[in-house]
C-alpha cells in the first residue's frame, strides 16, 4: 500500500524527520506512537502534502505511484484520508454540500460520472449511522459549532464516505471522552477491510485497547527506533518514553 | 501530469471579463460635453412635456453649483465631464415590435443570456432592456397589465403615465441631494418605470437590464418604483458593459416608494467592466439608491457587487411610517485594482421600525473593499432597533479593507447592535479542502460562497445561482 523510505522532511529549514523508513500493507494498522515533539504529526503533514514541510531526502510510494509528486487533492483522490488533530471549521459550507463536492471531484478524477443525489443521500444515513453522528450535522456547516467530540466523529464520517485506501489518523482519540472514543474506534473497525489500511498516530495506548494494531512503531527525534507488535505499546505505557530514550542512550554510548 | 500552480496562473491570465464584447449597432449619439444645450437637446430629442425640461434644467443649473464629493475612500483621476457623450440611442424605428429589433442587438441579448422572447423566457421574469441611453424592448406588458401593474420604461411613463411620475419622481432623492444625483437629474436618459397598484402581488419578478455599449458614453438612468399599499413587488437588475481601455461613467438614480403595507424587493447583480489586472478602464459606478417606507411597509435591498472599477453607492432606506422595516444585504467583492466604497443608509423616523444590515465585504488582489453605513434614530422614533453586521474577508496581503460605521441615536428607547469581523481565508481551510480531493481554485469558491450564503440566500432563485457563478469569476486568480 505504502512504502516510505528514508524520508527526511523540514520545516523553516529545520530537520524533523530523520529518515523514516516504514511499510504498511493492505490489510494492516500500524500505530505510530511516540513523545511530543518526536515528528508525529510532522509525518502525517508531509504523507498528505502540506506545503510548509519540505522533503529533503527519500521517497514515498502509494499504490504504485510517487506520492511525493502528486499535488494534495490528487493524493486525496488516489485514497490517501487524513483524519485531522484539529479539524477545520468552514462557515456557511454545510457538511453534505463539501461532502458532495469532495466526492466528485474524485470521481471526475477517476473518470467517473457524478454520484446521484439519492445514492449519496442514502450513503449519508449509511455512514453518519456507523459514528452515530447525529442527521442534523450532516446538514450544518463544516464543522462549526460542534464539540470537539462531534468533530472528530465528523472526520470519520467523511472518512467513510471518501471509502480511502489508506487512512492516518492523527491523533484522533485527543480531545475524546471514553464514550466518544468508543464510537470513534468503532466506526475505524468497521470500516476496515482487506483492501485497506490504516495508520493511527497517538500519543497515548489507550486508544489501542479499541483499534487493536498489528504493529506498533515508536517514533522519536524523527526516526522510527523501534518497532513491535501490538504488546510493544503496553510496554511503553507501563515504563515511559524515558525508557525508550535511556535504552537508545546506552546504544549510542555502547 | 499534476495540475500544478503555474498551469492555473496560466490558464487564469488567458480568462477575461465575459461580457466585454461590444456590439457594432449603428447609434444616434450626441457630441461630447455638456451645457445647458445639451440638456435641452436630451429632452427634445425624447420628446419630453415642458415640465420634464424645466426639471432637468434646474438639475443643471444646480449641478453647476456642487463639486464632486471627495470623502469616500476611493481613488480615481478626476472625471472631464466635457469629455463624455450624454446621449446614445441605437438607431431604430419608431414603434419597438420585436421583429423590428436589429438582429444585431437581437444577438447581444442572446450573448448577455438576456430572453426577450416571452415564450422562451426564464419562467415569470418581465425584462426591460435598456441599451446605452434607451431602453430598448420590455417583455411581459400585456400579461402585468391585466392586473393593473405598469411597467414600461422611463420614457413610456412620462408620457403615458405622467401623473405618476410628476407625483413620485425626485421625492426621495431630490434633484440636490449630491452631486450625481444633480447630474442624473439633469442628463438621464431613460430607465424603467414601475407602479404596483393597491393590494396586488406582482406574480414575477421585475428586472431591468443596463447595458453601456458605447464608448466615452455615460449611463444616466433612472428607476422608479411605486408600489401602492398592501402590493409587493421584486425586483432585479442586471448590469455589464464592454471592456474598454477609458473609463466609462454611470451615474444612476433609483427611487422607491413603498406605501402602507407594500413591500419591495430590490436585488442588484452589479457585474460593469472591472478594468483590467492593471486597473486600467471599468466603470466608475457612483449610484444614489433610496426608498421611502410609510407605515408598516418594507424595503429589502440586496446587492451582489462584483463589477465596476469604482463604486459609490449606499442603498438606504428612510422609515418614516411607523413599523417599517428596512433590511440590506450586501456582497461587494473587489479583485485585481478595483475599489469599492459601499453601504447603507437607515433612517429611523417612525416608532416601532426595525433595521438589518448584513454587509460581508471581499477583496482581493489589490482591492480596496470599504462598509460605509449610517444607522440614525431620530427622537420620535422610540423603540427603534437595529441589527448591523459587518464582515470582511481578505485574500492575499496586497488587499484592504475598511469599515465606516456611524451610528446616531436620539432616542433612549433604540436598540442598536453592531458585529463586525475581519477574516482572512485560512490555508488550513484550503488545505483541509485539498485533503478531501478538492483542488485549491474550488476550495476559494466553497469558502467564498458560504462567506457569502446569507445575503446569496436572499436573491430570487435564477439569480442566486448567477450571483454564485459570478463571484467564482470575480475571484479567479486572486490566490496563488
Amino acid at each position: 500500500m505504502i512504502k516510505i523510505k528514508n524520508l527526511h522532511a523540514n520545516i523553516d529549514g529545520k530537520e524533523i524527520l530523520k529518515g523514516i523508513n516504514l511499510e504498511v500493507k493492505a490489510g494492516e494498522v500500524h500505530a505510530i506512537m511516540g513523545p511530543n515533539g518526536s515528528g508525529k504529526s510532522t509525518l502525517s503533514s508531509v504523507l498528505a502534502g502540506r506545503e510548509e514541510f519540505e522533503v529533503t531526502e527519500g521517497s514515498v510510494e502509494f499504490d504504485g505511484k510517487d506520492l511525493l509528486d502528486l499535488a494534495p487533492e490528487d493524493r486525496a483522490r488516489e485514497g490517501l484520508f487524513l483524519a485531522f488533530q484539529y479539524p477545520v471549521e468552514i462557515p456557511g459550507v454545510s457538511n453534505i454540500n463539501f461532502l458532495k463536492t469532495a466526492i466528485n471531484e474524485t470521481r471526475a478524477y477517476k473518470g467517473i460520472e457524478p454520484i446521484s443525489a439519492k445514492e449519496f443521500l442514502a450513503m449519508v444515513k449509511d455512514k453518519s449511522a456507523l459514528v452515530e453522528l447525529d442527521a442534523k450535522l450532516a446538514n450544518r456547516s463544516v464543522n462549526e459549532g460542534f464539540s470537539g467530540g462531534e468533530k472528530k466523529r465528523n472526520e470519520i464520517f467523511q472518512m467513510a464516505m471518501l471509502n480511502p485506501k489508506l487512512s492516518i489518523l492523527d491523533e484522533t482519540d485527543s480531545g475524546l471522552d471514553i464514550d466518544a472514543l468508543r464510537i470513534v474506534a468503532n466506526g475505524v473497525n468497521k470500516l476496515k477491510s482487506p483492501n485497506n489500511a490504516t495508520i493511527v498516530i497517538t500519543h497515548y495506548q489507550r486508544l489501542l485497547d479499541y483499534i487493536v494494531p498489528d504493529f506498533v512503531h515508536v517514533l522519536y527525534n524523527g526516526k522510527i527506533v523501534k518497532s513491535g507488535g501490538k504488546e510493544l505499546a503496553l510496554e511503553l505505557e507501563e515504563k515511559g518514553y524515558d525508557w525508550i530514550k535511556n535504552e537508545l542512550k546506552v546504544e549510542s554510548e555502547k | 501530469m499534476a495540475y500544478t500552480e503555474d498551469d492555473l496562473k496560466e490558464e487564469l491570465k488567458n480568462k477575461e471579463y465575459k461580457y466585454g464584447f461590444t456590439s457594432e449597432i449603428e447609434s444616434d449619439k450626441i457630441p461630447v460635453g455638456l451645457s445647458e444645450g445639451v440638456v435641452r437637446l436630451i429632452s427634445e430629442k425624447k420628446n419630453e412635456p415642458e415640465w420634464l425640461l424645466e426639471y432637468r434644467l434646474n438639475a443643471f443649473r444646480i449641478w453647476q453649483k456642487m463639486v464632486e464629493p471627495q470623502w469616500a475612500h476611493v481613488r480615481y483621476p478626476k472625471i472631464d465631464f466635457q469629455a463624455l457623450s450624454y446621449y446614445s440611442a441605437p438607431k431604430m424605428k419608431g414603434d419597438v415590435k420585436w421583429e423590428d429589433i436589429d438582429p444585431e442587438m437581437k444577438a447581444t441579448m442572446d450573448k448577455l443570456g438576456i430572453s426577450m422572447d416571452e415564450q422562451k423566457a426564464l419562467s415569470g421574469v418581465a425584462v426591460d432592456f435598456v441599451f446605452d441611453s434607451v431602453s430598448v424592448k420590455t417583455s411581459f406588458q400585456e400579461k402585468l397589465k391585466e392586473l393593473g401593474i405598469i411597467f414600461c420604461s422611463f420614457s413610456e411613463a412620462v408620457h403615458n403615465h405622467p401623473d405618476l411620475v410628476k407625483k413620485y419622481m425626485g421625492t426621495i432623492v431630490p434633484t440636490s441631494d449630491n452631486f450625481y444625483a444633480a447630474l442624473n437629474s439633469a442628463v438621464f436618459s431613460d430607465g424603467s418605470f414601475c407602479y404596483i397598484p393597491k393590494g396586488v402581488r406582482c406574480p414575477m419578478e421585475l428586472s431591468t437590464y443596463f447595458r453601456i455599449n458605447e464608448a466615452n458614453t455615460g449611463q444616466f438612468e433612472r428607476t422608479l418604483v411605486v408600489a401602492d399599499e398592501d402590493s409587493y413587488v421584486s425586483y432585479l437588475e442586471g448590469c455589464t458593459a464592454p471592456s474598454r481601455d477609458e473609463n466609462q461613467l454611470h451615474a444612476a438614480i433609483v427611487e422607491l416608494i413603498a406605501l402602507d403595507g407594500a413591500e419591495i424587493k430590490y436585488s442588484t447583480v452589479q457585474n460593469w467592466f472591472p478594468g483590467d489586472k492593471e486597473g486600467k478602464g471599468g466603470v466608475y459606478n457612483f449610484v444614489t439608491k433610496r426608498g421611502i417606507c410609510h407605515k408598516n411597509a418594507k424595503i429589502s435591498w440586496t446587492q451582489v457587487e462584483t463589477g465596476s472599477a469604482v463604486t459609490w453607492k449606499y442603498p438606504s432606506c428612510i422609515l418614516k411610517g411607523d413599523n417599517s422595516v428596512g433590511e440590506f444585504y450586501s456582497v461587494a467583492v473587489t479583485n485585481h485594482y478595483q475599489q469599492a466604497d459601499t453601504g447603507t443608509k437607515m433612517i429611523h423616523l417612525g416608532k416601532n421600525t426595525k433595521s438589518t444590515i448584513i454587509s460581508k465585504g471581499i477583496s482581493a488582489g489589490h482591492s480596496n473593499n470599504s462598509y460605509r453605513g449610517l444607522v440614525q434614530i431620530h427622537k420620535n422614533a422610540s423603540n427603534a432597533r437595529n441589527f448591523t453586521q459587518c464582515d470582511s474577508l481578505l485574500m492575499g496581503d496586497q488587499c484592504g479593507a475598511h469599515t465606516f460605521p456611524y451610528i446616531e441615536a436620539k432616542n433612549s428607547s433604540a436598540k442598536i447592535e453592531h458585529e463586525a469581523t475581519t477574516s482572512k481565508i485560512g490555508e488550513d481551510q484550503i488545505f483541509y479542502c485539498n485533503q478531501r480531493g478538492i483542488n485549491t481554485e474550488k476550495a476559494i469558491n466553497l469558502i467564498v460562497n458560504g462567506y457569502a450564503k446569507e445575503v446569496l440566500n436572499k436573491l430570487p432563485m435564477e439569480f442566486a445561482v448567477e450571483a454564485q457563478k459570478l463571484l467564482e469569476i470575480s475571484l479567479e486568480g486572486s490566490v496563488g
